[in-house]
């Protein structure tokens, strides 16, 4: 049940046969949705649906026994410093697991001024009495219980689905607080159940908010104080089995709720993939990837979730909400699909999507191109761009985060490894004069076919010669991406040592990239200084895709806290004014996170008057009385 | 003429908003000390100074740019590209042409930065200032904030400008620190010296038309020159906002278009931040002092030439006191502009494409300017002299030695109160080196001090009144020194004479219409009539010359020394607007406040002849639409 880790999982799967694994895996859900049916004793009799072919999902019901309650990611695995001050990642999920990490300390020493001796460990538990209990219509209840639909009043259950992943969400958890929780969690199975739930809120006037993956950094999941109703916290994570596949249209019909990381690993199995992958894509979930307008990794290839979706079913107060057709474009006035993608859980649930896939590309290949500069490397990005021959993906570091990168190097095992290692460092640095100070390296994933992979490699890496890039190999490619999938469990490691950080994103024209990231970047460090924090802050941006107008700018920010009596009062503030400054740059609010309530008060000027004007009537019409009042957006 | 009350209402001065005040009393600031920089030169090889090593810190370990890619980078600039083509396609003339056009101007206008140059003129000024000067004095953590800026941001540097010596005394002095030689922006009058102009140019100076108004390609090369400069922050820019030197020495009204064009990149987003350093360089004596109370008087300034240059060597003989120059605190335009200035309004258009400022951007701008202006004035040290000059010009027919002593003392109080920043070298010495310093204007006899009005050899009548009235002029250019510590409440005072009863409503609009007619003359930021107004009841108050209270601006027994003072101080003002303009006006509506004004037809004062009020008084006149130009 436990997923795999990232990037050796297809050549695995591939060597085992389908029809074996279909066999067992249908035998693993049915015995596992049995386990998961004795838990809840309040659970009406298995119906129709229990029987059907239903995934495990690497995600259970009670997440909390898989996942940490106050932080990233899996239980099992954890960042922490050895003995020797030497960090490891726990667990065995991932290429980093089980190995020394030896320049890990000394980066993160020198980066903030953090000493391992200062440390700031988390609560083990919620404290006593966060947690009021839950203040719940009795009707509401016997319906849920009449329609048979597994719900929990359990605190634990409860406060997971308070929260996403912002800074001040988790800081807060750590010490054991957690603001308003929902008052009841329920799980509908499908469609049908969703339906069922909000024909009940609407009768009895609950306040509903859809939850996903959980993975929000928006603040979107937050129960707004204000709200006078009762919560109901509508986990889909159940609702994730893959409906049908259409090979001849390649297409694939799927519940909303399920994972990123099933829905690739289920079709991985027939040979097919989405190719839509989020950085946060083993949480997050199909319905979260629509609500907010999700944008993967390889967009390049397969596009964005809004190029990808063919159909979305969307119940909401007012009914469901769906086109009558897999027309693969139409002309039927504005697209009604755009009022659900983006509505951040504003309008209704949604329940299920069409997708389109591809065949399982043959080839993949990681490579990496180092630049004397940022200013190139964008310059070089900028013309793959005009090109438009970009790799599935292509990202370019800042050399803080290049820094940060090698930081993450596990031990070598051999002199040879690290006798090449040092031969590259000097081959770049002495022997083409770059300044370790300002290279930046850009990261490269092709995928397709054997032959197309290598000529459009070489392609790209003409490319970059002419900005003076110089292949850097495929490790420090693939390290590149690795750190996207463990950069939230070094959050937590930082917080363990007094350093809170986040991340914020957002799109730009090509021609303003580099005077947004200098004056986003020294905004930061100056705001920070103004605040009192008497470390300097971290900084890092990278240019993770191109779009023929533009690119989207990725920034991590975060500074050691020592000495500051409300630090995440400070954070916010700093992380306030860089989106000012980034509006001021030409930059939009948000290219991929989303609105949330973190963003809400720039939507005006993002969209004006009259644009705000049309959400609302939108909302009004649908959701007259305010059912998934999660404030998001508007 | 129209003064509303509309804007009355929140000038009623609580004790609260004097708490405010204070914190921002002008006679509570801080300033730093001042070295003497022509000390170590007195004492060591002028030769190795100018040959020593000369590495300055530059603005984020950026190499300073050869004039060659310069040029390079601003013609294949996306604007100057743009404009091209747009002129290619107004005109029918080639792209090429047009180019080559741009090519030239550029030409002629960029600086040709040559270290050997920069070397002899620090050589040959060393020589020079040593035999002029008692003492360059600079305050040297002012040095040490601009050092700190250079790195951080592009600098603009605004000095005064008071005299042609202004900018050498600049680069000389940044070059004596270390500090990347700025980019000068000069007149192109500069260019008619032969090899002189072009040794300026090697040594950072660069020329710009004295009107290009309507040439759009002048200006797009002209702007994208200096924007190139700021954003790569090859060297601070250096530029004088009052845009010619002033010839009364009181500060001019600032001119916008190089302050609009080096904020542009910052509203854009080119760069993440600009400091503006105000400069104040004071003179004891000015070396052009005669030069321009004759040009006061209609005598055309003379033409810059090498030749005119060589013949004024005979000032090197003379002694002209000391120099101060004041580095003041940059000012950081982002935090100027914070919560004025939404940048995001430039985010619909490519960068490169001109566009008027909005009006919200030319009010911020013009209040900039005017800010960074009375920063300067600010930090102008005063000599004694200054005091001593003022008071001489009040008492044409001299005054007693002691007198003047005591009498310059106690000014010396009231303009300390008032946030003077004076050098004082002690009452008696104050006065004795003052008259000491400038024999050429005022004469001492028989324990008598007075101006020197009698000309020295009698001519006819003519002659002998502009002479006398140069003389008056010349002194009085010291004393306009000290007119903008006194201005706010001397306005004060003359709206009391002025609205004949006590009534606060009455003295504000008199205050207000007074301020309204001055303000081509002076330092008076538009729409600060308010501010301006309690700054006056709020220094007033404290030295006790007026009771403020809530209804009512009284002068009380004490302060009537105070009152009379400042109302005389500026008298000749005054009177230059009731006589100055009069023979050229056909008026066309003589509205009640200029009865009080009133045509006095009477030619006694000197300084009514000066063509600065003249022109200022006019300009005033038509902008209040009392008068109306005619057909000329």
């Amino acid at each position: 049940m436990a997923s795999e880790s990232f990037g050796s999982e297809e050549e695995e799967q591939q060597q085992q046969q389908q029809r074996r694994r279909r066999a067992d895996r249908r035998v693993r859900a049915l015995s596992g949705h049995l386990e998961g049916r004795a838990e809840q004793a309040r659970d009406g009799p298995p119906t129709e649906r229990d029987t059907e072919l239903r995934s495990r999902s690497a995600v259970p019901r009670r997440r909390q026994e898989v996942m940490k309650w106050n932080g990233w990611g899996y239980s099992d695995s954890r960042f922490f410093f050895n003995k020797k001050g030497q960090a490891e990642l726990t667990g065995k999920r991932y290429r980093l697991s089980g190995s020394l990490i030896p320049g890990l300390k000394d980066w993160f020493e020198g980066t903030f001024g953090a000493d391992l001796k200062h440390e700031s460990p988390a609560k083990v538990a919620l404290c006593a009495g966060a947690v009021p209990p839950p203040s719940l219509g009795e009707a509401f209840v016997a319906g849920l219980q009449a329609a048979a639909l597994p719900f929990s009043v359990e605190t634990e259950d409860r406060a997971f689905r308070s929260h996403g992943h912002c800074l001040h969400e988790i800081f807060a958890l750590r010490r054991g607080k957690v603001g308003r929780v929902p008052d009841l969690v329920v799980w509908p199975g499908c469609h049908d159940d969703v339906v069922k739930i909000i024909k009940l809120a609407c009768q009895h006037n609950v306040c509903l908010i859809p939850y996903g993956g959980g993975t929000s950094v928006s603040n979107a999941l937050e129960c707004p104080v204000e709200e006078p109703r009762a919560i109901v916290s509508v986990d889909t994570s159940q609702m994730n089995r893959i409906l049908w596949v259409d090979e001849k249209n390649l297409t694939v019909h799927v519940e909303a709720g399920i994972i990123g990381q099933d829905l690739e690993r289920h079709l991985g199995e027939q040979g097919y993939c989405t190719g839509h992958e989020p950085d946060s894509m083993e949480f997050s979930s199909l319905g979260g990837w629509v609500a907010t307008r999700a944008s993967g990794m390889k967009k390049n290839v397969y596009g964005n979730i809004e190029d990808l979706v063919v159909h979305v079913r969307m119940v909401t107060p007012r009914g469901v909400i769906e086109k009558s057709c897999l027309g693969p474009r139409v002309s039927i006035g504005p697209d009604v699909h755009h009022f659900v993608l983006g509505s951040e859980g504003t309008l209704g649930v949604i329940t299920e999507v069409t997708l389109k896939i591809r065949p399982i590309p043959a080839y993949r290949k990681y490579g990496s191109v180092v630049f004397p500069d940022f200013e190139r490397g964008v310059a070089c990005l900028r013309e793959v761009a005009r090109q438009r021959c970009a790799p599935a993906s292509i990202r370019l570091m800042d050399n803080k985060q290049f820094h940060f990168g090698q930081a993450l190097k596990p031990q070598v095992s051999s002199i040879f490894t690290s006798f090449l290692d040092g031969l590259k460092k000097f081959y770049i640095t002495k022997v083409k004069g770059f300044d370790p100070q300002c290279l930046c390296v850009a990261t490269l994933l092709f995928e397709g076919d054997r032959e197309r992979v290598l000529w459009h490699e070489k392609q790209v890496y003409d490319i970059a010669a002419k900005f003076g890039g110089l292949a850097a190999g495929e490790d420090n490619g693939q390290r590149g991406y690795m750190l996207t999938f463990v950069i939230a469990y070094l959050r937590d490691l930082g917080m363990d040592y007094y350093v809170i950080g986040e991340s914020f994103e957002t799109s730009v024209p090509w021609d303003r990239v580099l005077d947004l990231c200098r004056n986003v970047k020294e905004q930061v460090v100056r705001e920070c200084r103004e605040r009192g924090v008497q470390f300097s802050p971290l900084c890092t941006c990278r240019v993770t895709q191109t779009y023929d107008a533009g690119a989207c700018v990725y920034f991590y920010f975060a500074f050691n806290y020592r000495g500051l009596a409300d630090p995440i009062h400070v954070y916010e503030q700093v992380e306030q004014t860089a989106r000012a400054e980034i509006l001021a740059n030409g930059g939009s609010l948000s290219h991929h996170h989303g609105v949330g309530k973190l963003r809400k008060q720039w939507m005006r000027e993002a969209v004006s008057d009259a644009g705000l004007g049309m959400l609302r009537s939108v909302k009004e019409y649908v959701d007259p009385d305010n059912i998934f009042g999660n404030r998001n957006l508007l | 003429l129209s003064h509303t009350h509309s804007d009355c209402c929140c000038y009623h001065n609580s004790p609260k908003s004097y708490i405010l005040l204070k914190t921002w009393d002008p006679a509570l600031k801080k300033r730093d000390d001042f070295e003497d920089i022509l000390e170590e030169r007195r004492s060591s090889s002028d030769l190795r100074y100018a040959l020593r090593c000369y590495v300055p810190v530059v603005y984020k370990g950026i190499a300073p740019c050869k004039p060659g890619v310069l040029k390079t980078a601003v013609l294949q600039s996306d604007r100057l590209r743009h404009v091209v083509a747009e002129m290619s396609k107004e005109t029918g003339e080639s792209a090429d042409v047009i180019r080559e056009e741009a090519s030239g101007i550029l030409e002629e206008m960029a600086h040709r930065l040559r270290l050997g140059t920069v070397r002899f003129f620090a050589y040959s000024l060393s020589k020079a200032f040593k035999a002029l000067f008692q003492r360059v004095r600079v305050n040297e953590d002012g040095i040490q904030r601009l050092q700190q800026s250079i790195q951080e941001h592009p600098v603009v540097l605004l000095p005064s400008h008071r005299s042609y010596m202004d900018f050498l005394i600049m680069s000389y002095i940044l070059y004596t620190y270390d500090l990347s030689l700025p980019v000068i922006a000069a007149g192109m009058d500069f260019l008619g010296m032969k090899i002189v102009g072009e040794m300026l140019r090697m040594s950072g100076a660069f020329f710009i038309r004295r009107s290009f108004g309507g040439d759009k390609l002048y200006w797009a090369v002209f702007s994208e020159y200096v924007k190139t400069m700021l954003r790569n922050g090859y060297a601070p820019i250096e530029f004088f906002l009052e845009g010619t030197r002033s010839r009364t020495c009181k500060s001019l009204t600032p001119k916008l278009g190089l302050l609009n064009i080096v904020m542009e990149p910052f509203f854009k987003g080119e760069v993440f931040d600009v400091s503006l350093v105000p400069i104040s360089i004071s003179y004891e004596r000015v070396l052009e002092e005669a030069l321009y109370a004759r040009e006061l008087l209609g005598v055309p300034k003379p033409k810059e030439s090498t030749s005119g240059l060589l013949k004024a060597r005979k000032i090197l003989s003379e002694d002209y006191g000391s120099i101060h120059v004041y580095f003041g605190h940059p000012v950081s335009l982002r935090s100027l502009a914070q919560g004025r200035i939404n940048r995001s309004q430039y985010n619909l258009l490519p960068r490169h494409i001109p566009r008027r400022p909005s009006q919200e951007t030319q009010a911020f701008v013009n209040e900039t300017a005017y800010r960074l202006v009375r920063l300067q004035e600010e930090n102008m040290v005063l000599r004694p002299w200054v005091l001593v000059a003022a008071l001489l010009l009040q008492n044409p027919d001299g005054v007693d030695m002691e007198r003047l002593v005591e009498q310059t003392s106690w000014l010396r109080g009231l303009a300390v109160s008032f946030g003077a920043f004076l050098d004082w070298p002690g009452n008696t010495k104050a006065v004795a080196s003052s008259l000491a310093l400038h024999t050429g204007l005022v004469r001492t006899e028989g324990g008598r001090a007075q101006l020197a009005m009698e000309p020295k050899e009698p001519g006819s009548p003519e002659e002998d009144l502009f002479d006398r009235a140069a003389s008056v002029l010349s002194c009085a250019s010291y004393r306009n020194q000290i007119l903008h510590v006194f201005l706010r409440p001397a306005l004060l005072g003359m709206a009391m004479q002025m609205a004949e009863a006590s009534r606060k409503d009455d003295i504000y609009s008199c205050f207000s219409f007074l301020r309204d007619v001055f303000s081509n003359e002076f330092i008076l930021c538009p729409g600060g009539t308010v501010q301006d107004f309690d700054e006056a009841c709020y220094m007033l108050t404290k030295c006790a010359a007026v009771h403020v209270q809530k209804q009512e601006v009284v002068a009380t027994e004490k302060g009537q020394r105070i009152l009379s003072f400042l109302t005389s101080l500026f008298q000749p003002f005054l009177k230059g607007y009731q006589v100055g303009p009069a023979p050229f006006l056909e008026l066309v509506d003589y509205p009640r406040h200029f009865c009080f004004l009133g045509f006095l037809p009477s030619l006694t004062c000197y300084e009514a002849l000066s063509s600065d009020v003249q022109k200022n008084a006019l300009a005033a006149l038509l902008r209040m639409k009392v008068v109306r130009k005619l057909k000329v």
